[in-house]
C-alpha cells in the first residue's frame, strides 16, 4: 500500500467512520470528517512533492488482482495529468466541509459522509488505471452527489438531482459497452496494457467499430464536460444544489468528463477523435459563445455562475481536440483553474446567500459598503474568472487560444469572444450586485466575512495568485504527461504540431514560451 | 443370496440417498411442520418459522454434502453438479430470507400456521428436485410440486380477495403454460424416445437419427413457451404484476426469486444441453424475448404508485436481462446468468423485506408515497433499502451492477452488440423508477405511514442485514462466487 492507495482509502475509511458517529454528536462529526479531508489532503501534497518529473509512465503504482475472473486489477496510478486534479480534489473537501459547516443544520452526518464518499470517488476516478476501476469510481460519484442535490438542495431539488443521475448515467452506460468491448477484444481492462497494444498494432479496430465506441466514451463525458448541447443538467444541478455541493461539483466533478476525455477518447482512439475533432470544436466554440452570452442575462446568480462554467469548459474541449501542445496544456490549465476560481465564485455566492437568503440579483445592492471584505474578495475572484492577467484563469485560455490558434485559426476568433462576453456578464454581475445603492434588508443582513470564512477564502485567492503568477509548479508535470498522450494521439500521423519524440524538456518548451508571455 | 440382490435393486445406494439429502430433509421437516401444526398453533405461534429455518439450514449442508459425492442418482434421474448445487444453495437461502421476513407478515396477520412454512419448504423441495434433474419428466414433477405450492402461497390469506385474486390467476395461467411444456415434453419423447437429458442429447446430436428436425424446432418453441412464463419473460409475462402485488408480501418476495431461478436453471439446462443443435432456431426467440422483456418491464414500471407492484414489473426486466445472458449462449453467459440470479434475489427479498416492514396490517401501506421520510425516521432501514435500490440500478460496488456488467460482457462477447446497448440504455429508464424511491424516502417530508412505523422486529432486521451485506459482497467480492459459477457451467454450452 503506497502513499496513493492511502490517500483514496482515507476518505473511504472515513466515510464508514462518520456513519458510525451517533447522530446527535453533530460537532464531533464536523469535526471527524474535517480532520479526515485535512489528512487526504496533508498525504496528497506528498504525492506532489515526491512526484517525479520526467519518469515514462505512472507513479505510485499499486497494481494488485482484485478479481481473477474476468481479471480486473486495483490498478492505480498518478502521471501529472491525475496529479493535480487529485490534489484540487483533496484540497476542496476540507474547504466545502468548512463551508458547511453551519449551513447544513439537518441530517449534518449524512451530509458530511456523503462529501467523503465524494471525494473517495473523484479521487479514485483520477487515479484509476483500470478501465474497470475507473468505471466503477465514475459511477459512486453520482451517488453522493445525487443525494447532496436531492437532500439538501433548494426548492427544485428533486428534480435537478434526479435530472443530474440519469444524465450522467444514461450516457456512462453507453461507455460501459465501450469498456466491455474493448475488454473482450483486448482481453485485459489494463489501460496500460490496452495502450500499448494498440500502440503495437496488436489491438485494432476497424473504422466503424472505432467511431462508435469514441462516440460512446466520448457522450459519457462530453455529459460531464457539460458540453453544448448536452449541458443543460448544469444549470438546474448547481441552482438547485447546497453551496458546496456547487462547488465540488463546477470545480472537479466538471473536470471528470474532461480528464476522461484526454485520457481516454484520445489515445484509445486517435483516428476518430482526428476525425471527428471538427464537430466537436464547433460544439466547444458554440457552448463558449452560448453560455457567455445566457449568463449575460440571468437573474440568478448561481444560474449565471453555472452558465459561466459552460463557457469556460468550452474552451477546455477546444483546447483538447486542438491536438497540440499548447492546446492541451492550456485545457488541462483551465481545468484546475476554473476549478479555483469557479468554486470560489461559487462558495463567495453562497456566503451571499447564507446572509441574504437569495439568489436574485435584484435583491442585492450596495453590499460593498455594508461588507468590504467580501467585496474585495468577491472582485479577485471573479477578475481570475474574467481572464485578468496574473490570476489563474488568463493562462489556460492564452494557451488554449493559441493551441487552437496552431490548428484553425478561424475559430480562434470566435473562441477569443469568450473572455469579452465574461468581463461583461461578470462584471455587470458585479457592479449590480455590490455597488449601487444600499437597502435596508442587505444591510441588517450583511455582516462582513467572519474567521471561518476566511479560512475558506484564503486559500483559494493564495492558489489564484500562485497559477497566475508561477504557472510552471503545475503546468511542468502537466505538460509532460500531455505531451505523451499527444504522442499516443498521433499514431495516425496527422498531428498539427509535430510533438512526438522529442524530450520531455523540448517538449516543455513552448509551453513554458507561453507561459512567460503570460507573464 | 437371491435375497440381497433382489432387495438391493429396489433400495437404491447410500451414496444415492446422500445426493437426494436436501429434498429428503427438507420433506421431512414439513411433513413434521403439519403435524405439528394442531399442536403447537396457539402456544408457540413462532416454532414453525424457526423449525423451518433449522430445516432449510440442514438441507444446505445436505447440498453441500450432497455435492461432495457429485455424479449420477436414482438410474440417471438425477445430476449432482456444481450448476444443480449453485441453484439449490440459492433457492434455499432464498427460503430462509423468505422466512425470515414472513415472522412479522404472519404476526400482523395473525396467520402463524405450520401449513404457511410447510408450504414453503415443500416449495423448495420441488425446486431443489428440478435444478437438479436429469430427466424432463423430473423437471416437470418438480415443476409441479413446486407451481403447487406456490399457487396454496399465493392465496394463503383466503379472507383477503386479493389473495384470492392472485392465486386463481397463477393457479390458471400456471398450469396452461406448464401444459405447453408438457405437450413440447411429449414431442421430443416421440422424436428421441427418451426423456433423460443426456440420452436425448446423444441423439439429437447423431446426424441422421432423427427424422424431422422441424419437430425438434417445435418442441423447443413450446418449451420456451413454458418456460417463459414461469421467469415471467415477455410476452408471457401479463399474469406477473397482478400475482405479485395480490399476494401476501413475503410470498411475492419468495415468488419473485426462488421458483423463477429454479425455472432459469431448468432453462439453461434444457436449452443449452439438448437443444444446441437447433440454436439458430430459438436464438432469435431468446433475444426478442429479452429486449421486450426489459423494455416493457422498465416502462410499465415507470408508471406504478404501488411498490410491490413496480417491483412485479421490475422483476419482468431483470428477468429480460437474465434472457440476454441466455440468448449469448455461452460459458460466460451461463456463469452471468447463475450470478445475476444470486445477485437479484438478494435485493428481491431485500427490498420486500421493506415493503413488509412499512406494510403493516392489511397491507395499507405499500404505496410509493408510503415511503415518505423514512430517510429522517428510520435512517438505518432506509440506508439498507438504498443498498438494495442501487443494485437494482445497477450501481458500483453492488452485486446488482457486477451481475449487469458480467451479463452484458457475455452478450458482447456472442456478438450482441444491439442487444447490450439497447439492454443498457434500458437500465438508464429503469434507474429513473428506481430512484423515485429513493425520492420519497430521502427527499420528502415523512407522511402518516412513516410517523406510525414501528421499529424493525428481529426477523426483519436479519431479513434486511444478510441480504444487505451479500449485496456488497457480491459487488466488492464477487470473486469465490463468480468461479464457482464458472466453474459449473453446463457442459452443452458452446
Amino acid at each position: 500500500m503506497n502513499l496513493l492507495d492511502l490517500v483514496i482509502a482515507i476518505p473511504a475509511v472515513g466515510f464508514v467512520l462518520t456513519l458510525v458517529i451517533p447522530r446527535a454528536q453533530e460537532q464531533a462529526i464536523r469535526m471527524f470528517t474535517l480532520a479526515v479531508s485535512l489528512l487526504a489532503f496533508v498525504l496528497s501534497i506528498g504525492l506532489a512533492t515526491g512526484f517525479q518529473s520526467g519518469q515514462p509512465g505512472q507513479q505510485f503504482v499499486t497494481d494488485v488482482v482484485w478479481i481473477a475472473n474476468p481479471e480486473i486489477h486495483w490498478h492505480v496510478g498518478i502521471d501529472g495529468l491525475s496529479l493535480w486534479l487529485i490534489i484540487l480534489s483533496t484540497f476542496l473537501t476540507p474547504i466545502c466541509i468548512l463551508i458547511s459547516w453551519r449551513l447544513i443544520k439537518e441530517r449534518s452526518k449524512e451530509f458530511f459522509a456523503f462529501l467523503l464518499l465524494l471525494e473517495f470517488g473523484l479521487i479514485g476516478v483520477f487515479a484509476a488505471w483500470d478501465l474497470f476501476v475507473f468505471y466503477v469510481f465514475w459511477e459512486i460519484v453520482l451517488v453522493p452527489m445525487y443525494f447532496l442535490i436531492g437532500i439538501w438542495g433548494h426548492d427544485r431539488r428533486i428534480y435537478a438531482a434526479v435530472k443530474f443521475f440519469l444524465y450522467t448515467f444514461a450516457a456512462s452506460v453507453l461507455m460501459l459497452t465501450g469498456i466491455i468491448f474493448v475488454y473482450n477484444r483486448a482481453g485485459t481492462f489494463d489501460y496500460a496494457q490496452i495502450l500499448s497494444a494498440i500502440a503495437s498494432g496488436k489491438l485494432t479496430f476497424t473504422h466503424l467499430e472505432e467511431t462508435l465506441l469514441f462516440l460512446g466514451f466520448f457522450l459519457a463525458f462530453a455529459v460531464k464536460v457539460p458540453l453544448w448541447p448536452v449541458h443543460t443538467w448544469l444549470p438546474d444541478a448547481h441552482v438547485e444544489a447546497p453551496s458546496p455541493g456547487s462547488v465540488m461539483l463546477a470545480s472537479v466533478m466538471l473536470k471528470m468528463g474532461c480528464y476522461g476525455l484526454i485520457r481516454f477518447c484520445l489515445p484509445m482512439f486517435p483516428t476518430a477523435a482526428h476525425e471527428n475533432a471538427w464537430w466537436i470544436q464547433i460544439l466547444a466554440i458554440i457552448g463558449i459563445l452560448y453560455g457567455a452570452l445566457v449568463a449575460m442575462v440571468q437573474p440568478n446568480l448561481k444560474k449565471l455562475v453555472a452558465y459561466s462554467s459552460v463557457s469556460h469548459l468550452g474552451f477546455v474541449v477546444l483546447g483538447i481536440f486542438s491536438f497540440t501542445q499548447l492546446g492541451l496544456d492550456g485545457a488541462t490549465y483551465v481545468m484546475l483553474a476554473h476549478g479555483i476560481s469557479t468554486g470560489a465564485l461559487f462558495m463567495l455566492v453562497g456566503f451571499l446567500y447564507e446572509r441574504r437568503h437569495s439568489l436574485a440579483i435584484v435583491d442585492y445592492g450596495g453590499v460593498a459598503t455594508a461588507a468590504p471584505w467580501l467585496t474585495t474578495m468577491f472582485m479577485i475572484t471573479m477578475l481570475a474568472s474574467v481572464g485578468l492577467p496574473t490570476l489563474c484563469n488568463f493562462i489556460g485560455e492564452f494557451l488554449v487560444l493559441q493551441g487552437a490558434a496552431q490548428a484553425h485559426f478561424t475559430w480562434t476568433i470566435f473562441a477569443a469572444l469568450g473572455p469579452i462576453f465574461a468581463a461583461c456578464y461578470l462584471l455587470w454581475m458585479f457592479q449590480r450586485v455590490f455597488f449601487g445603492e444600499l437597502s435596508d434588508e442587505v444591510k441588517h443582513h450583511m455582516p462582513d466575512l467572519n474567521l471561518r470564512e476566511w479560512a475558506c477564502v484564503v486559500p483559494l485567492v493564495i492558489m489564484m495568485v500562485w497559477m497566475g503568477v508561477y504557472t510552471q509548479t503545475f503546468l511542468a508535470p502537466v505538460s509532460e504527461a500531455n505531451m505523451k498522450i499527444l504522442n499516443q494521439t498521433s499514431t495516425t500521423a496527422r498531428v498539427v504540431m509535430p510533438a512526438a519524440g522529442g524530450a520531455p524538456a523540448a517538449g516543455g518548451a513552448p509551453a513554458a514560451g507561453g507561459m512567460k508571455h503570460a507573464r | 443370496m437371491l435375497a440381497e440382490v433382489v432387495i438391493s435393486n429396489f433400495i437404491p445406494p447410500g451414496v444415492d440417498m446422500q445426493r437426494f439429502a436436501p429434498e429428503i430433509i427438507l420433506t421431512i421437516a414439513g411433513t413434521l411442520l403439519m403435524v405439528l401444526d394442531p399442536l403447537f398453533a396457539k402456544r408457540f405461534p413462532k416454532l414453525f418459522g424457526h423449525l423451518s429455518i433449522l430445516a432449510l439450514l440442514a438441507a444446505i449442508g445436505g447440498a453441500v454434502a450432497a455435492y461432495a459425492v457429485p455424479g449420477m442418482a436414482f438410474s440417471n434421474l438425477l445430476i449432482i453438479d456444481g450448476f444443480g448445487t449453485f441453484f439449490r444453495v440459492l433457492v434455499l437461502v432464498i427460503g430462509i430470507l423468505t422466512v425470515l421476513s414472513s415472522y412479522r407478515y404472519l404476526d400482523i396477520a395473525k396467520a402463524e400456521t405450520g401449513e404457511y412454512h410447510a408450504l414453503i419448504l415443500f416449495s423448495i423441495v420441488g425446486q431443489c428436485l428440478m435444478v437438479a434433474a436429469n430427466d424432463l419428466i423430473m423437471i416437470f414433477i418438480g415443476l409441479e410440486i413446486s407451481s403447487i405450492a406456490s399457487y396454496v402461497l399465493a392465496g394463503y390469506l383466503r379472507d383477503d380477495k386479493r389473495n384470492n385474486e392472485s392465486a386463481i390467476k397463477y393457479f390458471l395461467l400456471g398450469s396452461f403454460a406448464t401444459g405447453f411444456l408438457l405437450y413440447g415434453i411429449a414431442l421430443i419423447y416421440g422424436i428421441t424416445d427418451s426423456t433423460k437429458l443426456s440420452q436425448i442429447a446423444q441423439v439429437l446430436s447423431t446426424p441422421g437419427s432423427v427424422p424431422a428436425f422441424g419437430m425438434v424446432g417445435i418442441a423447443a418453441g413450446l418449451m420456451f413457451v413454458g418456460l417463459a412464463f414461469k421467469v415471467s419473460g415477455a410476452p408471457f409475462q401479463i399474469w406477473t404484476p397482478d400475482v405479485y402485488q395480490g399476494a401476501p408480501a413475503p410470498v411475492s418476495a419468495f415468488l419473485g426469486t426462488a421458483p423463477k431461478a429454479a425455472a432459469f436453471a431448468i432453462f439453461l439446462r434444457i436449452f443449452m444441453t439438448i437443444f444446441q443443435q437447433v440454436a439458430s432456431g430459438w436464438e432469435p426467440l431468446l433475444w426478442i424475448s429479452a429486449l421486450l422483456s426489459m423494455t416493457i418491464g422498465n416502462f410499465a414500471a415507470l408508471a406504478q404508485t404501488n411498490v410491490k407492484r413496480m417491483l412485479a414489473y421490475s422483476s419482468i426486466a431483470h428477468a429480460g436481462y437474465v434472457l440476454v445472458a441466455l440468448a449469448a449462449r455461452s460459458e460466460i453467459g451461463t456463469a452471468a446468468a447463475m450470478f445475476y440470479l444470486a445477485a437479484y434475489a438478494l435485493m428481491n427479498v431485500g427490498a420486500f423485506a421493506v415493503v413488509i416492514h412499512m406494510a403493516g396490517k392489511g397491507e395499507r401501506h405499500v404505496k410509493i408515497s408510503d415511503l415518505a421520510g423514512l430517510g429522517q425516521r428510520q435512517p438505518v432501514t432506509a440506508a439498507l433499502f438504498t443498498i438494495f435500490i442501487l443494485s437494482f440500478i445497477g450501481v458500483p460496488l453492488t452485486g446488482g451492477f457486477f451481475g449487469k456488467f458480467y451479463i452484458f460482457r457475455a452478450a458482447l462477447h456472442s456478438n450482441l452488440v444491439w442487444l447490450t446497448v439497447l439492454g443498457l440504455l434500458n437500465s438508464a429508464v429503469a434507474a429513473y423508477y428506481y430512484l423515485r424511491l429513493l425520492v420519497v424516502m430521502y427527499m420528502n417530508e415523512p407522511g402518516e405511514a412513516v410517523d406510525n412505523i414501528e421499529p424493525l422486529t428481529p426477523g426483519l432486521r436479519a431479513a434486511l442485514i444478510l441480504p444487505a451485506i451479500g449485496t456488497l459482497v457480491l459487488g466488492i467480492l464477487p470473486g469465490a462466487i463468480l468461479n464457482f459459477a464458472q466453474n459449473s457451467t453446463l457442459p452443452g454450452a458452446k
